[in-house]
C-alpha cells in the first residue's frame, strides 16, 4: 500500500485562510478531542501536569511575525496539519504499508494496527504533519476525520471535520480540491490559494489563503470628502445653522 | 535531526558487517575453519547487533516482519528485505567455509552483491528523504558505502584496500560535508516558502505552537553549534579516516589493524553522530525563532 | 501498483447520547453537546441551535473534558489545619462544614451583619447571590465586576443605556467598517470571532485600535498601536475631525440625545443642569420661535446652534458645549498625536473613513417603524460603523471618560441602534433612571434595605455616614468612587485588613482567586491574608471560601466548600443577571447535572441556600422554619422577584407557554433541557432597531417583563448625574465632599467626556520608568483555571516577556536571556521575546498563567511556577503614599475600576544564567493528591 494511487478519484482536503484565523487553538482542541475518542488510540499526553508536557497533536497553530520595510509589521496565525499531499513522500517511504493515500478521495492515514513506529514518514514529510505518540508509540496523522465526513450516524451537516466544524473565525474550509467547481476550489482562484514549500514536490491537496493587504488605509483626510465645516465662510455655527435648516 | 543513539550503533555496525561479508563473500579473503568462524561470525554479529540496536529506535518491533512487505516503494522495507536475503544467502557459503572448508563462490558472490545493495539501501533511507536536504544528495551513499568496505576490509586485514577505502573515505567525508553545507539552501525551502508570506516581507516565528515540548522537535529539530561540530568533524575524518590509515602503514601487525578498528569504529561513531546531529529538517523552519 | 487499503469503519457511533448543556470554560456561555459513552461524557462540540455560538466552541470549550477530570478539583469539605497559606487542611463532613460557617454567621448577623463580607468572582449567579446578602443584611457583598470592566459598563448606562458584550453588540451582518479598541478576547469570544469571520468574508475593513497587534487585531486590516491610556485622546481627535467637517448626524442628535438641551449657565447651584420647565421637563430652543420649550414638545425645531437668554445669561445647548470643546485646537490631531503615538495623518485618514462610510455607504432597512413621539418612519437608515471596545480603554484610571468618548463618536455618526450599528441585546437599553439605586442600610438581624448595588443619580445616592466615611468596606459609592456600580472587589482584602474604613470578621469568597491573579499586588496581599494580631489571631478572623479546583486562594481559606464542575450541577443564566441574549431575541439558559460527581463535593448554589436555611434568612424558610427550598434547581423554577419574573423567562405558566412573564412552572428546567439547555423569543421585525425610541419594542419589552412601563430615553452626551457630582465639589449642595478629593471630582466628573493622564502615567517619572506593561488574556486559557487542563496548559505553559525590536535592541537582549522588570512597587523576572508589532513602549505578558508552586496539582516545578510570573506583584492596589496619610485606590476616580493597564515599567537585562522567575513564592501543601504521570485518556463506553 506504500505506493500512491495513480490517481484519486477525489481530492478532500482543507482550505485556510490566513486573513482570518485569530489564532484562537479552537481547532487544535476540537481535532484533539475528537481523535483521542475516535480514530485510533487516544493522542495521548505524556507528564501531562509536569515540568515538561508533551502531548500528541494533529493540528497546531503557529504564529508568525511579517516585518515590512515601508508598512507596519503583521502577524500571521498559521495553522498547520497534514495537508495530504498528492505525491505523499510519507506513504512511499513507510516499510511497512501503514501508511497509506486512499484512492477515492486522497486522505493519507495511518494503519495504526500495523504501524510499527519506525518515524520514517515523519522524517519524510516537510510539514511537520506526523507525530509519533508518545504512550503507544504508533505514528498519529489528521485523519481528515475520515470517521466524520462520511459518518451515517451524523446528521449531514456535521459530516465535516471537527476542526472546520468548530472554527468560530470561519477560516477553515473543507471540501474537494479536485473538483474545480466546488466552493473549495472557487475559494483557491479567488483569493490566490498557495502551496507551502511547493518546492518539496510534494504537491498538497490543502490550501492557504494569503492574507489581505494590511495597513492600506487610503482615505487620505476629510477636507477630500467635503469642505470642512468650520472653513465655511460662516463657520461652523453658520454651516451649523444651515445643516439645521434642511433637517 | 536527533542523533538516536540506536540509529548510530545500527547504521555503524550493520554497515561494518555487511562490509565485512562484501569482502567474504567475494572471497578477498576466503578463510576456512576457526577464521572463518569467528570472521563469519563478526560479520553476523555485527550485523545482527546493528539490526538489534535498530529495532530498539522501533515502536512496535513485534510487528516487524511487516517491514518486509513494502520493498517495491520503500528504502526500508527494501532494507531490511535486502538484510535477510544477504544474510541468508551468505549462510551456505559462511557454513561450508566454516565447517567444509569449502567456500562456495555462487552463494558468496551472491550475498556480497546483496550486501552491498542493502548498505545503500541504509544509505537511501537517508538520502531519499527530501525534507533532509543535507541527506538527500549524490552524496549520501558513497560515505555509507565506503566507511562500510573500509571497515569491512579493515576487519577482514586487507591492509593494502582498506588503505585506498579509507583514503576514498576521507574524500566522500568532505565532499559530504562540503556540498552539505549548501544543500539547505539549495533546497529553496525558507521561512518564507514554508508560509507562504515570504512575499510581503521578512518572516519570522514570533510563538510555537505550544510553550510545551513536541515529537517533531525532540525528533527533527537538533541544533548543533557550530565551533563544536567543526571539532567533531575533525575528529570523525582523523579518527574514522586518515589516523586508521596512517596505522596501516606502520609495519603491519595484529596489533596495528586492531587500533586501526578501532579508531575507524570510533571515528564513524563520530561522522554518524555529527550526520544526524547536523542535519537540518525543512520543519525547523516552522520553528525557528531566529 | 494498488494494494488493498484496510476496511474502515466509517461510521463509527459517536456516542450513546448527547446532553444539551451550557459551557462553562468561560463566562460566555456557548452552548454545547456533551457526547456521553456508557454514562461518562466523551466529547464535547458546540451546539449549533445555540444563539450564543451557533455550534461553534473555543479552545477552552472543547477542553471541557479535561477540566471536568482535572487532578486539581477539591473532592471533599476542607478545614484548615496549618497556617494560612500552607495549604495544610483535613477533608471533613458537610455537615461539620455548614455547621462550622453557620457558627461564624450567625453571630455577625445578630450583631453586626456588615461584617460578614460576601464577595463573588466569575460566578454567573450575581443576582441569587446577591439576593442572599440581602437577606443576610450585610451591605458588603459585590462581584467581580469592580476590577473587571466596570468602566466600561457604567460609561455605557449613563451615556446610551447600554455597552458592550452583554448589553450589545456591533451589527456584523450589516457593518461595514469596524473599529475594535482594546480587546485581546473580551467575554463574548465565540461571537466576536464569528462576527470578525462574517466581516472578513465580506471584505469589511476593521480597525484594530490596540498597544499590541495579535489575535484580532493581527487580522484587522489596519493597526493603530497607540500608546496605552490615550485612546481618550485619539477618539476625541476623531471627533474634533468629524465635526470640523461637519460629518456628523445632527437628525439623529436632536430626535434621540440631549445634543438640543439648554444648560443652565447662572451661576449657583443649578449651573450646568439642564434649564427645566415646572415640570421638571427639560428645555431646549425651538428654532422657529426662538423660545425655551419642554423637550418633547410636538412640532418644534430643536436648535443646536442658539442658546436662549434669560436674565442676561445665554443659556447654550448641549451641542454647542460640545462643538466648542472638542473643536478647540487641543483635540487637533496635531496636538494629539505624539501623545497618542499615531501620526496626526493617520488620525485624519480614519476619521475620514468613518465619515465616508457612515454617510457615503449608509444603509436603509425597508422596515416602517414608529418612534415614541408617535412619528411612522417608513425605513430605517443606518451608519454601517461599528465599534467594540474593552479593558484596554476600561481598565484605566481615565477608562470611565475614555469609555464616554468613545460612545460620543458612536452618537455623533448617528451608529448606536441603527442598521450597521451598534445594536442593545435586550434587557438593555436601560437608562440609569431605570435601574436601582445603590442601597448598605443594614442593622441586626434585618435584611438590608435594598439591593446593594445601582446606579446614583447625584451625592444623594452615595452610601457614606454623615462624617463622609463608606459604608461599604469596599468604599463604593464613596467620594472616593462615586458611580462604582460593581463594587471594588480588589480593595476588599486590603481595606478589610487595614481596617479601613472598619474591622469585618468573615470574609466569605465564591470563585475568585483572589490570593493570586486577581488581585493586584498579589504577594503582599498574601501577607494581609496571614498577617495576625498581636494575640495571635488572624487580622481577618474567618475566611471561606468555595472554589471547585485546588487554586491558590484555598490555601488561604480557613474552611473550604467544593463546589461541583459545571457538568455537574444546575446553573442559571437568568434575565435578572448577565444574560445572554441577541440584538435580535430575548434569550436565558441554564445549566444541568449531565453527569453526577463522583466525590463528596455539593453545589454552591445550593449550598448557600442550606445555609441561607440554617441562618433563618427571609426567603429561604417556610413560615415553619423549615427550608423553601430543596435546592437551586429549585430555587430556580419556583423563586420570583416580581410577580411572575423568576430566574428563568422561559417556558413559564402552568403550561409552559408564557414567554416572559408568567407563573412558575415545576417542570420548566425539563422543559430547557428539551430544548437543548436554552429559550429564545424573538424580537418583532419592526421592534429591532431605534429600541430607545421604537414604541413596538418598547411595547414588547413590557410584555416580555423586561420593564413594567415603557421607558424610552435620550441618549446622555451630557451626562446630568456627573454635573450634580462638580457641583458639589465647587461647594454646592447639602452633601460634601472632603476637601482632598475636590479637585479630582471636579476633573473626572466631567459631564462631557474628557481624556486626562492617568494617575500613575501623571505621577510616575516617564525618564525612570519609560515603558507601560500590560497583559492580555490568551485565548486558550481562562485567568486560572487554564493551568490544570492536560491539553491547554500545552499551549501556554508559562509568560514570556513580549518586547518591541526597540527595547530588544537597546538592551541586547538574545534568545533566551531574561529581563527584570521593575515597576516603582516590585521586581519580576522573565524570560523575554521579540516581537516588533507591538507599539514600541510596551511590553505585555500573558495573564494569569504564572501560578503559585504546589497548586492546581501541578508539579512543583512546573514552567508555570518556573518560567512565568504575574504582573499582578507590580501593580499594587493603592498609589504611591502622598504623604496626607490617606489610602489612594489605584482605582478610577469615578467608577473605581481597578487601573490594572495603568502600569509603567523599566526593563532591565538578568543576569546571565537566570533561568527562573522571581518571584518565587514557598510552595503551598497540594489538598489533592498528585496526578498520575502520563494521560491516555479514551471513554469506554
Ligand atoms: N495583571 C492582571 N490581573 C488581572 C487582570 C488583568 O487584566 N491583568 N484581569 C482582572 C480581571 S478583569 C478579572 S475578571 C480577574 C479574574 O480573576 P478571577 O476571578 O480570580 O478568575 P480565576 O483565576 O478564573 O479564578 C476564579 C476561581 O474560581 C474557581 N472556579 C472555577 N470554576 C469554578 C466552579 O465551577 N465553582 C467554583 N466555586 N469555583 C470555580 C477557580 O478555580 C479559581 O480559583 O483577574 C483580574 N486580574
Ligand atoms: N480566553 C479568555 N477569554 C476571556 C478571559 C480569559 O481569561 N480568557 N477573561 C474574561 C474576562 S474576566 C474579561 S474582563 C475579558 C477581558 O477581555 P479583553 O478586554 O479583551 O481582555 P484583556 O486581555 O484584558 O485585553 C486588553 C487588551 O487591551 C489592550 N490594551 C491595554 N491597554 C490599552 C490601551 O490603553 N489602549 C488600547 N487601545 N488597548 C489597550 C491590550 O493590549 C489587550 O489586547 O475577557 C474575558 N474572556
Ligand atoms: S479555530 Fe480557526 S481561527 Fe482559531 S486557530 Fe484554528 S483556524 Fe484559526
Ligand atoms: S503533509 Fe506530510 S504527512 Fe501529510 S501527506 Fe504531506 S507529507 Fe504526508
Ligand atoms: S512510523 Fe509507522 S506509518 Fe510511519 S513509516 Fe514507520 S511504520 Fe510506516
Ligand atoms: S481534519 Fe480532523 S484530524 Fe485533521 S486537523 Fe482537522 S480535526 Fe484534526
Ligand atoms: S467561549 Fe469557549 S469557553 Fe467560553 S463558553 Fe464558549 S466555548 Fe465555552
Ligand atoms: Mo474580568
Amino acid at each position: 500500500m506504500t505506493t500512491l494511487p495513480a490517481r484519486t478519484d477525489r481530492k478532500l482536503g482543507l482550505v485556510i485562510d490566513l486573513d482570518t484565523c485569530v489564532g484562537c487553538h479552537a481547532c487544535v482542541i476540537s481535532c484533539k478531542g475528537w481523535n483521542t475518542e475516535n480514530y485510533g488510540v487516544p493522542l495521548s499526553d505524556m507528564d501531562a501536569w509536569g515540568e515538561a508536557p508533551e502531548g500528541s497533536f494533529l493540528n497546531r497553530v503557529h504564529s508568525f511575525e511579517v516585518t515590512r520595510d515601508d508598512a507596519p509589521p503583521m502577524i500571521v496565525h498559521f495553522p498547520k496539519s497534514c495537508l495530504h499531499c498528492d505525491n505523499a513522500p510519507c506513504v512511499t517511504v513507510c516499510p511497512t504499508g501503514a501508511s497509506y493515500k486512499r484512492s477515492e478521495d486522497g486522505i493519507v492515514l495511518v494503519n495504526e494496527s500495523a504501524c510499527i513506529g519506525c518515524g520514517l514518514c515523519a522524517w519524510a514529510c516537510p510539514y511537520g504533519a506526523r507525530e509519533m505518540d508518545g504512550a503507544e508509540k504508533v505514528m498519529k496523522k489528521c485523519t481528515l476525520c475520515v470517521d466524520r465526513i462520511y459518518n451515517q450516524t451524523l446528521p449531514e451537516e456535521d459530516r465535516e471535520p471537527a476542526c472546520v466544524r468548530t472554527c468560530p473565525a470561519g477560516a477553515r474550509h473543507f471540501g474537494d480540491l479536485g473538483d474545480p467547481e466546488s466552493t473549495v476550489s472557487q475559494l483557491v482562484t479567488a483569493r490566490g490559494g498557495f502551496d507551502l514549500m511547493p518546492e518539496q514536490g510534494t504537491q498538497p491537496v490543502n490550501k492557504y489563503l494569503p492574507p489581505r493587504g494590511r495597513d492600506t488605509l487610503a482615505t487620505p483626510d476629510l477636507a477630500s470628502l467635503c469642505t470642512p465645516a468650520t472653513e465655511t465662510a460662516t463657520g461652523f455655527l453658520g454651516w451649523l445653522d444651515r445643516a439645521l435648516e434642511r433637517i | 535531526m536527533h542523533p538516536a543513539p540506536s540509529l548510530i550503533l545500527f547504521t555503524v555496525l550493520s554497515g561494518t558487517g555487511f562490509g565485512l561479508l562484501v569482502w567474504l563473500g567475494i572471497g578477498l579473503r576466503a578463510p576456512t575453519g576457526i577464521a572463518a568462524f569467528v570472521l563469519f561470525g563478526l560479520g553476523y554479529a555485527l550485523t545482527g547487533a546493528g539490526l538489534i540496536a535498530a529495532a530498539f529506535h522501533l515502536g512496535h518491533p513485534e510487528r516487524a516482519l511487516l517491514a518486509f512487505t513494502q520493498w517495491r516503494s520503500s528504502w526500508l522495507s527494501r532494507e531490511a528485505v535486502l538484510a535477510a536475503a544477504t544474510l541468508a544467502i551468505m549462510a551456505p557459503h559462511a557454513a561450508s567455509s566454516t565447517f567444509a572448508a569449502t567456500p562456495l563462490p555462487f552463494f558468496g558472490w551472491l550475498g556480497a552483491a546483496l550486501a552491498l545493495a542493502t548498505i545503500l539501501a541504509t544509505a537511501m533511507i537517508y538520502a531519499q528523504i527530501r525534507a533532509v536536504p543535507r541527506w538527500h544528495h549524490w552524496s549520501t551513499p558513497p560515505v555509507f558505502l565506503l566507511a562500510a568496505l573500509a571497515g569491512g576490509a579493515l576487519l577482514a586485514a586487507q591492509t593494502g584496500l582498506a588503505l585506498a577505502l579509507l583514503l576514498a573515505l576521507a574524500l566522500a567525508m568532505v565532499a559530504h560535508w562540503v556540498f552539505g553545507d549548501r544543500q539547505f539552501a539549495a533546497s529553496g525551502s525558507t521561512t518564507g516558502s514554508a508560509t507562504g508570506l515570504g512575499g510581503p516581507g521578512r518572516v519570522r516565528l514570533l510563538e510555537p505552537p505550544h510553550s510545551g515540548r513536541n515529537y517533531l522537535l525532540r525528533e527533527m529539530v537538533h541544533v548543533v553549534g557550530r565551533k563544536h561540530a567543526r571539532k567533531l568533524r575533525l575528529l570523525a575524518l582523523g579518527l574514522g579516516a586518515l589516523v586508521p590509515a596512517a596505522v596501516l602503514l606502520l609495519p603491519a601487525s595484529h596489533a596495528t589493524i586492531i587500533l586501526a578498528c578501532g579508531l575507524h569504529l570510533a571515528g564513524l561513531l563520530a561522522q554518524r553522530w555529527l550526520f544526524f546531529a547536523e542535519a537540518e529538517h525543512v520543519v525547523g523552519l516552522y520553528y525557528a525563532r531566529a | 501498483m494498488q494494494s488493498r487499503q484496510p476496511a474502515l469503519d466509517l461510521s463509527p457511533q459517536v456516542s450513546d447520547e448527547v446532553r444539551k448543556t451550557t459551557c462553562y470554560m468561560c463566562a460566555c456561555r456557548c452552548g454545547i453537546n456533551v457526547h456521553m459513552k456508557g454514562g461518562k461524557v466523551a466529547y464535547i462540540e458546540g451546539n449549533r441551535d445555540h444563539p450564543v455560538n451557533r455550534g461553534v466552541l473555543c479552545a477552552k470549550g472543547s477542553a471541557g473534558i479535561m477540566q471536568h477530570l482535572s487532578p486539581a478539583r477539591l473532592r471533599a469539605p476542607l478545614k484548615r489545619v496549618g497556617p494560612r497559606g500552607s495549604g495544610e487542611f483535613q477533608e471533613i463532613t458537610w455537615e461539620e462544614a455548614l455547621q462550622t460557617a453557620t457558627d461564624w454567621m450567625r453571630p455577625l448577623r445578630e450583631t453586626a451583619p456588615e461584617k460578614l463580607a460576601f464577595f463573588t468572582g466569575r460566578d454567573q449567579s450575581q443576582s441569587f447571590t446577591g439576593w442572599w446578602a440581602q437577606a443576610f443584611g450585610t451591605p458588603n457583598w459585590a462581584a467581580h465586576g469592580g476590577f473587571c470592566s466596570v468602566n466600561m459598563a457604567a460609561a455605557g448606562i449613563y451615556t446610551i443605556g447600554g455597552s458592550f458584550w452583554e448589553f450589545g453588540q456591533p451589527d456584523w451582518n450589516r457593518t461595514k467598517l469596524f473599529l475594535l479598541f482594546g480587546v485581546a478576547e473580551d467575554h463574548d469570544s465565540n461571537p466576536i470571532k464569528m462576527g470578525l469571520g462574517k466581516l472578513k468574508a465580506r471584505g469589511a475593513r476593521v480597525i484594530g485600535i490596540n498597544p499590541i497587534r495579535s489575535g484580532y487585531n493581527a487580522i484587522a486590516d489596519d493597526w493603530v498601536g497607540i500608546t496605552p491610556g490615550t485612546d481618550g485622546l485619539f477618539i476625541l481627535s476623531l471627533v474634533h475631525e468629524l465635526l470640523r467637517a461637519g460629518k456628523i448626524d445632527l437628525g439623529y442628535l436632536i430626535r434621540y440625545t440631549n445634543a438640543p438641551y439648554l444648560v443652565n449657565a447662572a451661576d449657583g447651584p443649578e449651573k450646568g443642569l439642564f434649564l427645566r420647565d415646572t415640570d421638571a421637563k427639560p428645555l431646549v430652543r425651538d428654532r422657529h420661535t426662538g423660545q425655551a420649550v419642554a423637550w418633547d414638545t410636538p412640532g418644534i425645531a430643536p436648535d443646536l446652534a442658539h442658546g436662549v437668554e434669560i436674565d442676561g445669561v445665554t443659556h447654550l445647548p448641549v451641542f454647542r458645549h460640545l462643538s466648542d470643546r472638542y473643536l478647540a485646537p487641543d483635540y487637533a490631531p496635531e496636538a494629539t498625536a505624539p501623545r497618542c503615538g499615531i501620526p496626526a495623518a493617520r488620525i485624519r485618514a480614519i476619521a475620514a473613513e468613518i465619515a465616508r462610510v457612515a454617510f457615503e455607504e449608509e444603509i436603509t432597512l425597508d422596515q416602517p417603524w414608529t418612534d415614541f413621539r408617535g412619528v411612522r418612519h417608513e425605513t430605517m437608515t443606518g451608519r454601517p460603523v461599528a465599534m467594540h471596545a474593552m479593558r484596554g480603554i476600561s481598565a484605566h484610571s481615565n477608562g470611565f471618560q475614555t469609555c464616554r468618548a468613545l460612545h460620543l463618536l458612536q452618537i455623533l455618526i448617528g451608529s448606536v441602534e441603527t442598521p450597521g450599528g451598534f445594536r442593545f441585546k435586550p434587557p438593555y437599553p436601560k437608562p440609569p433612571e431605570a435601574h436601582p439605586r445603590p442601597h448598605a442600610g443594614h442593622s441586626p438581624g434585618q435584611p438590608l434595605d435594598g439591593p446593594h448595588l445601582g446606579y446614583p443619580l447625584g451625592p444623594e445616592h452615595l452610601l457614606i455616614q454623615e462624617d463622609n466615611t463608606p459604608k461599604r468596606i469596599d468604599k463604593a459609592f464613596s467620594w472616593e468612587a462615586p458611580l462604582s456600580a460593581h463594587g471594588l472587589m480588589h480593595m476588599v482584602i486590603s481595606n478589610a485588613h487595614a481596617g479601613d474604613p472598619y474591622k469585618i470578621d468573615t470574609l466569605f469568597l465564591y470563585m475568585a482567586n483572589m490570593a493570586w491573579n486577581s488581585s493586584m499586588n498579589t504577594s503582599r496581599v498574601m501577607e494581609m491574608l496571614t498577617d495576625q494580631n498581636p494575640d495571635g489571631s488572624y487580622r481577618i478572623p474567618h475566611i471561606i471560601y468555595s472554589d471547585a479546583y485546588s487554586s491558590e486562594m484555598v490555601a488561604f481559606a480557613d474552611l473550604v466548600l467544593p463546589d461541583t464542575t459545571y457538568l455537574e450541577r444546575h446553573d442559571c443564566i437568568s434575565l435578572l443577571d448577565r444574560p445572554i441574549c441577541e440584538p435580535e431575541a430575548l434569550a436565558d439558559s441554564i445549566r444541568w447535572p449531565v453527569v453526577q460527581p463522583d466525590r463528596d463535593v455539593r453545589p454552591f448554589q445550593s449550598v448557600l441556600l442550606d445555609l441561607g436555611a440554617r441562618l433563618g434568612l427571609p426567603g429561604m424558610i417556610r413560615d415553619d422554619g423549615t427550608p423553601k427550598f430543596r435546592d437551586y434547581a429549585d430555587y430556580i423554577t419556583s423563586h420570583e422577584r416580581r410577580p411572575g419574573i423568576g430566574p428563568l423567562a422561559g417556558f413559564r405558566g402552568a403550561d409552559g407557554t408564557d414567554a416572559g412573564r408568567g407563573a412558575p412552572n415545576p417542570d420548566q428546567i425539563d422543559r430547557y433541557i428539551e430544548n437543548g439547555g436554552f429559550w429564545t423569543c424573538h424580537i418583532p421585525t419592526e421592534a429591532q432597531f431605534f429600541k430607545p425610541w421604537n414604541a413596538a419594542y418598547q411595547d414588547w419589552a413590557v410584555a416580555r417583563g423586561l420593564y413594567d412601563s415603557p421607558q424610552p430615553y435620550l441618549f446622555n452626551l451630557y451626562s446630568e448625574p456627573l454635573r450634580k457630582f462638580q457641583l458639589a465639589a465647587e461647594g454646592h449642595g447639602h452633601r460634601q465632599p472632603p476637601d482632598h478629593l475636590r479637585a479630582r471630582l471636579l476633573q473626572s466628573m466631567d459631564p462631557l467626556p474628557i481624556w486626562y493622564p492617568n494617575f500613575t502615567d501623571a505621577e510616575t517619572d516617564p525618564a525612570e520608568y519609560p515603558l507601560h506593561a500590560l497583559t492580555q488574556r490568551p485565548m486558550a486559557h481562562y485567568h486560572s483555571w487554564g493551568s490544570q487542563n492536560a491539553w491547554l496548559r500545552q499551549i501556554h505553559g508559562h509568560t514570556p516577556l513580549y518586547v518591541s525590536g526597540e527595547i530588544w535592541k537597546q538592551q541586547q537582549f538574545a534568545p533566551g536571556d531574561w529581563a527584570i522588570l521593575t515597576s516603582p512597587h516590585g521586581r519580576i523576572t522573565l524570560p523575554v521575546v521579540r516581537m516588533d508589532a507591538l507599539n514600541p513602549h510596551t511590553v505585555w505578558t500573558w495573564n494569569a498563567i504564572a501560578k503559585r508552586r504546589g497548586a492546581w496539582a501541578l508539579d512543583p516545578h512546573a514552567p508555570e511556577a518556573t518560567q512565568s510570573a504575574l504582573l499582578n506583584h507590580l501593580i499594587h492596589e493603592l498609589m504611591p503614599p502622598r504623604g496626607d496619610g490617606l489610602r489612594w485606590a489605584n482605582s478610577d476616580p469615578v467608577t473605581g475600576q481597578a487601573a490594572w493597564y495603568d502600569l509603567r515599567v523599566k526593563i532591565g537585562k538578568a543576569p546571565a544564567g537566570q533561568s527562573v522567575s522571581y518571584p518565587d513564592h514557598s510552595a503551598q501543601r497540594s489538598p489533592v493528591p498528585s496526578p498520575a504521570r502520563d494521560l491516555a485518556h479514551q471513554t469506554k463506553p
